[in-house]
This record gives structure tokens, sequence and C-alpha cells, in this order.
């Protein structure tokens, strides 16, 4: 049944993302992704992270997708125009290099399931199922907010920072008057 | 366990993602395939921390601020440069060439 | 002197390890309080540019008290390091920042560019450059490039009235992101093959054989490579690189030049060497092919060029390929090489770029090499600058510039990595025909157009930048051995102790 269901999503999410990356309209282009998106916080609820799939919900698929599409509408860029591909010469390249690189990474995953990677898997400190025992006993945010605020603490607080820099850049370049 | 599957979900996500940045020209489409790019890699993070510990999970917090900041940055960038071109598309951004 | 032990689990350890970071946050937040409402007036703009000044030096001044004490983690450093590296490169770094605020002081008002947030992000991209340094795990490394691109992806836009400015941020803010995108995935594979992020606890890991040879570790350095040879300009990533240095605003592109590309290395050194020390095969070759096209493509398309701006942007690839020869070395005396480099390479580039900005006035992008002709015989001492800027640059004997090659070469010759120094020898040779053909032009040809020279201003910020840049570089030039074994010093400590980096193959 969680194979059905974790097949039915990534089958979604492949197809989206392929959607949104050959969609002449850029509108269409964003709700193929935001589909992609809700797909992929399917995968991580299979994957024991609610919590990471809610903010996945609320702040990608929210949040920063609306303000994508927001910039498209500002600009008047819903219209399908003509198509923005790049040339045979430029399509060949990419297409070579995308398929080469996903045959590369597929390969490569798949020696790793084969081969060598019940030692590897033998190696992570949790044993299969240990992740959402613990999330069972702590709750999905209890979780995360250990680790969160105690070992990652610089990382949020630099988190902080950027956040900040973003905002006095953005305004910085996007205000008409300052 | 669906570690192996998930793993190679998000290396083709991920390959998909740089094949239309590598494809597109219009600035936004490309910006909106590296956040592709980024949620290939979350996908990555949060299959890892099944086995690992949730710190995996913790991280992908980190990638999304990232990703929030540089959306925010990024489509100003796009907003000025459409003032000055009225165009997004990068066939019409080429001043600074050779 | 008994060193100073830091706690770095409690509050009270963390706030003292990251106190240069913590200054430099605190000065840009007052700084965007006071220019809240002091904002439209160009008297307003010196005064951010001078407190953003005092704020460096202080940032600085705390650097040099924790290096001097002697500051070393209690236990395995969480999440920053304390050692000589990053006091080193962070004192590098902070060195670039304050050359780059004396230039932008006369320039940004000189262009009319009245923005003091200018000087804030200046400030916020200097926290990421810092943590860039001195990261002891990889969230760090990338959270600390991402605070720094994207302050510099906005300072390469900030003259708002010019379409090449922005299109300049607009390049560099696709393929940074792009970038961005491979360094995670980077991450997220040695994430996979270790189990963990922190650096020294990976070096660990790797002690294992087992784990050396795993697909997904190679796969990982491969795709971390990918992302930092975007961020270094390393030649096939460097596409960007030209366009944004020409399009972007020149005290920009000299903090871009010099402090982010420094930055960029001293992260990728800190990774390879701390992280990576033990799976030198999954990452060498990689680093080998990169150093030899950088230097090849840098210097030869660099020949090609006439005008002086793009000249030095092409220049400054080519650098990017001493420096990854100085990687690719793959021994800690390859860390202290970079340092060294790095100093002297920061110094060398500001100078040039500030006396680029001096001599072309409204549009300095357009300056062609002839424009210099016969400006030795008006401006003698701002010819001679140049003429030391571009000599280090060459690597000429008796400049800072040459001790530092010559360390790469020592480098990398002990490495057993003889073909590369060869081609370091021999990508510095042609490199003479496209930095002595500027001096050629001003002490050798007659004067053509007076109006450049006439129009030659620097301010008493840029003339204090290029005199200072100029006097270190020939001072360490002839007496390097103090600067030596603090960079000697620094890059041993890059070793995780009880592994054991760059054993002779």
């Amino acid at each position: 049944m969680r194979e059905v269901v974790f097949w039915g999503f990534s089958g979604v999410a492949l197809a989206a993302a392929l959607l949104c990356v050959t969609r002449r309209s850029a509108v269409a282009s964003a709700l193929w992704l935001v589909l992609t998106l809700f797909s992929l916080a399917g995968l991580f609820v299979l994957l024991d992270a609610q919590f990471i799939a809610a903010i996945q919900v609320l702040v990608y698929a929210g949040a920063i997708m609306v303000l994508f599409l927001f910039v498209i509408m500002l600009l008047n860029l819903g219209r399908a125009g003509p198509s923005d591909m790049r040339g045979w010469l430029g399509r060949g390249v990419a297409a070579l290099l995308g398929v080469g690189l996903a045959v590369e990474l597929w390969v490569l995953v798949r020696i790793v399931r084969g081969g060598g990677f019940a030692a590897e898997t033998a190696a992570y400190p949790l044993p299969p199922g240990e992740l959402a025992r613990v999330q069972q006993a702590e709750g999905a945010v209890g979780m995360l907010a250990e680790p969160l605020f105690r070992q990652y603490l610089v990382p949020f607080e630099i988190t902080s920072v950027l956040l900040l820099a973003a905002i006095v850049g953005a305004v910085v370049l996007a205000k008409r008057k300052i | 366990m669906l570690l192996g599957p998930a793993l190679g979900v998000s290396a083709l996500l991920f390959a998909i993602g740089v094949g239309g940045v590598l494809l597109r020209r219009n600035a936004i489409v490309i910006f909106m395939c590296v956040e592709l790019m980024l949620n290939a890699v979350n996908l990555t993070f949060v299959a890892l921390a099944q086995q690992i510990g949730p710190q995996g999970q913790v991280i992908v917090f980190f990638v999304m601020a990232v990703a929030a900041a540089e959306a925010a940055v990024g489509l100003a960038i796009i907003l000025a440069v459409y003032r000055h071109k009225e165009s997004v598309n990068l066939q019409d951004v080429n001043l600074l060439r050779g | 002197m008994t060193p100073m032990l830091i706690d770095l689990s409690a509050p009270a350890g963390i706030t003292l390890a990251l106190l240069p970071e913590i200054v430099l946050t605190g000065w840009a937040l007052i700084l965007l309080l006071v220019i809240g409402w002091r904002h439209g007036d160009p008297d307003h703009h010196r005064w951010a540019g001078g407190f953003t000044l005092v704020g460096l030096l202080v940032a600085l001044g705390t650097v040099l008290w924790l290096w001097r004490a002697g500051a070393t983690p209690d236990g395995l450093p969480l999440m920053i390091a304390l050692d000589g590296f990053r006091w080193a490169t962070a004192a590098i770094f902070l060195i670039g920042g304050i050359a780059a605020v004396l230039l932008a002081q006369g320039y940004l008002g000189r262009e009319r560019i009245l923005v003091p947030e200018f000087y804030a992000l200046v400030l916020f991209a200097m926290v990421g450059m810092l943590l860039m340094g001195g990261a002891a795990d990889l969230i760090v490394v990338f959270l600390g490039l991402e605070l720094m691109s994207l302050s510099v992806y906005v300072l390469a836009g900030i003259k708002r009235r010019s379409p090449q400015s922005a299109e300049a941020a607009l390049k560099y803010f696709l393929l940074g992101a792009f970038a961005s995108g491979f360094l995670l995935y980077g991450i997220a594979l040695l994430y996979g093959a270790t189990g963990t992020t922190n650096l020294q606890a990976i070096a660990l890991q790797l002690a294992d054989s087992e784990i050396v040879g795993r697909p997904m570790l190679a796969l990982g350095a491969g795709m971390l490579l990918v992302g930092f040879g975007f961020k270094v300009s390393a030649v096939p990533f460097h596409m960007w690189a030209p366009d944004v240095y020409d399009g972007a605003p020149t005290p920009v592109t000299a903090y871009m030049a010099a402090a982010v590309k420094a930055a960029g290395f001293a992260a990728l050194v800190r990774v390879a060497l701390t992280a990576l020390g033990d799976a030198t095969a999954a990452w060498q070759t990689t680093v080998w092919w990169l150093a030899v096209l950088t230097m090849v493509v840098g210097n030869l398309v660099a020949l090609a060029q006439r005008r002086l701006k793009r000249m030095l942007a092409y220049s400054s690839i080519a650098h990017a390929g001493y420096l990854l020869v100085a990687v690719a070395a793959a021994t800690t005396q390859g860390g202290s090489a970079f340092l060294f480099y790095a100093f002297a390479y920061t110094l060398m580039t500001v100078g040039a770029f500030a006396v680029l900005a001096a001599v072309g006035r409204d549009g300095e992008s357009d300056l062609l090499i002839d424009d210099f002709n016969g400006l030795a015989e008006r401006r003698p001492w701002l010819s001679f600058a140049l003429a030391v800027f571009m000599l280090s640059l060459l690597g000429f004997p008796g400049t800072a510039g040459f001790i530092g090659k010559w360390l790469i070469l020592a480098a990398a010759v002990d490495a057993g990595q003889a073909t590369l120094a060869v081609m370091v020898v021999g990508a510095s040779v042609l490199s003479a025909g496209y930095y002595l053909p500027v001096i050629m032009a001003m002490y050798m040809k007659p004067s053509e157009r007076a109006e450049v020279a006439e129009g030659a201003r620097l301010a008493r910020g840029g003339r204090l930048v290029v005199a200072a840049a100029a006097v270190v570089l020939l001072l360490f030039g002839v007496w390097p051995n103090r600067a030596l074994d603090v960079a000697r010093d620094s890059g041993r400590q890059l070793a995780v102790p009880g592994v054991i980096i760059g054993l002779p193959r």
C-alpha cells in the first residue's frame, strides 16, 4: 500500500515537473510547479516528515509560488507568447546534459541499492521505522525543535540575518523611488 | 523502506530542473526550475533523515528559508531588469556580451 | 601563551566565538535604523560610509584579538571553527572589504548612486564571508555562501539607472542560484554517504576506507565542485564572470573579484582539506583539470582584450586557476600557499580596480588600454602604483605576487604535481602578454588623450587604498618572512587531529 501511494505521488511529481519545464506560458509552468510541490508534500508525509510536509504546503506552495505568480501577473507575462525555448542546438545540449545527468544519478542509486547499500544502511544510526517511533513519542514538532534550537542554533541565527539581508536587497532593487 | 526509490525520484527531479534551466530563456521560468532543483534536494534530505536522524529534516528548514530569501531578491532583480528592457527573455538581455 | 578554551555548546561560548560576525551584524542593524530617516543627502551617505568603515575596523580588531588569544574549541567544533585558518581568511576578507568601502565612498558620490543601503549590504556580505571561512559544518558553509551571494547580487545591480548593472545582477543571480542547487545536492549526498554534515566528523568517518569508496561520496564531491566552480569562476563555469564584472559598479567589481572570490576559495579549501582530506581520489583529478582549463582559457582570452576592465575580469579568472593549483596539491602546504596568495591577490586586484575607477569617469568600462598612453608623464605616482599591481599580478620578483606564486609552485611540486607547476609557469609567461602592455603604454608611448590624465581623480579613500596596497605588495615582496610564518601556521591547522592529510601517494 505504501509503495503504491509512493509511486503515485512520485509519478505525479515527475510528470508535473516535466510539464513545468516544457509549457510555453509562464503561468502554466508556475501552476505545474505548484502541483509538483504538493506531490512532494505527500512524499514527505510518507517519509515520516509530517511537519516538513505542512511547511512545504504553507511556505513553498503557498507563499513562494504566490510571489512568483504575482510577479508574472504584474509583468503581464501570462500570455503564451512565442516559445522561449532555445534553438535546436541549445535544446540538444540541454536534453543531452539533462538525460545524461538523470541516467548517471539513477544508475548510481541503483548500484547503491543493489550492491553496497545494505552495508550502508547498516552503518546508519537509525534502524528502519525508528524515526516514526520517535515522532510518535515526541510529536512532529518536538522532534525537530530540539535539534533546531540546540545543535543548529548558529545556522538558525544565520538564517535570520539572511532573511533581513534579502528584505533590504529586495527593497533597494524593486522600489521605484528610495 | 522507501529510501532507495526516494533518492532515485529526487535524482530525476533534479535532472529535470537542470534541463529546464539549460532549455529555457525566460528568466522567471529558469528561476522556477532552480526552485525545482532545491525541492529535489529537500526530498533527498528527508529520505535520508529516516535513517540518519531528524537533523536531515532540520536542514530542510534552512533550505526553505534560503529559497524564500532567494525568491525575494531574485524577483526584485527580474522586476528591475523588466523596468529597463520591457522583457525578461534572456535573448533581449544581451547588452553585455563578448 | 595558554590558549583560550571556548565551550561551543554554551551560549556564552558561541557568542564569544562569533564575536566578529555579531559586531558586523549589529553594525548593519544600527546603520539600517539610522538611514531609515537620514537618507537622501550626500552628507548622510558619507556618514554611512564612515560608520561602515569603523564597523569593519572593529570587527578586524576582534578577529586579531581572538587570534592572538589563541581561541580553541573545547572538544569537536560544532558549526563554527576556531583556528588560524579562520582568523587569517577573516583578516583577508575584512581588508578587502575596507578597501572596497574606501573606494565606494568617492565613487558612489561621483556616479550619484545615493543608496546608503549599499553599506548595509556590504556588511551583510562580509558576515557571510566570515562564516564561509570559519565554517565547521557544511550547513554553515551553505548559509554563509547564500548570505554573501544574495547581498552581492543586489550590490551588482545597485546602479539603478543603468541597464548594464541590472543585467549583471540578473546574470549573476540566475547562475549563482543554479550553482547553489548543485552545491546543496553535493552537501545532501555527502550527508548520505557519511551520515553527518560536520566537517571534522566527516573526516573521522572517512578514516574508514569502506566509506571512501562509496559512489555517493564521489558524486557528492563532484556536485560540490560544480557549485564551487561557479562561485569562484573556474572554467568551464566562468561564463558569467566577465559580463558581471563588467556591468557592476567598479568598487563592487573590486569587492567581487577580491573578497567574494577569496571567500569561495576559503570554503573550498576548508571542505576539501578538512573534510575530504582522506578522500582525495574523489576530487583531486577534477580539481586538476579545472585548474589547467582555468589557467589556459583565462590567460588566452585575456590576451585578446583591449578594454582594461574586461582584461582585469579575465585576469581574475586566470588567477582562480593558480589558486586551484594550490587546492589540487591537496596538502596543508597548499592551504598555506592559498592563504598567502589570497592576501596578495586581494591587494593587487583591489588596487588595480581603484586605479581604473580613478582614471575612468562615467563609464570606465569603455576605457581602452591605449587610453593609458603617456599617463606616467602627468600622473607619475598613479602610474607607478598601477605598474606595481600589474607586475605583482604577473608574479614579478620583488612583489608579493611572486612570493605567492612561488609558494603555490612549491606546494604543487612537493605534492608530486610537477605537470601543474610547469603549467603555472607557462601560464604566467603567457600573462605577460597582457600585463606588460599596460605598463608600456603608460611609460613608453606618447600621450594621445590628455583629458584622461587630467580627469584622473582619486578621492582621499581611493588614494589611501592605492598607496597602501602598493606599499604592502612591495614590502611583502622583499620581506615576506613574518607573513609566511603566519600562513604556514594557519594552513597547518586545517588538518584534523588524528587524520593525516596529504600523504605522498
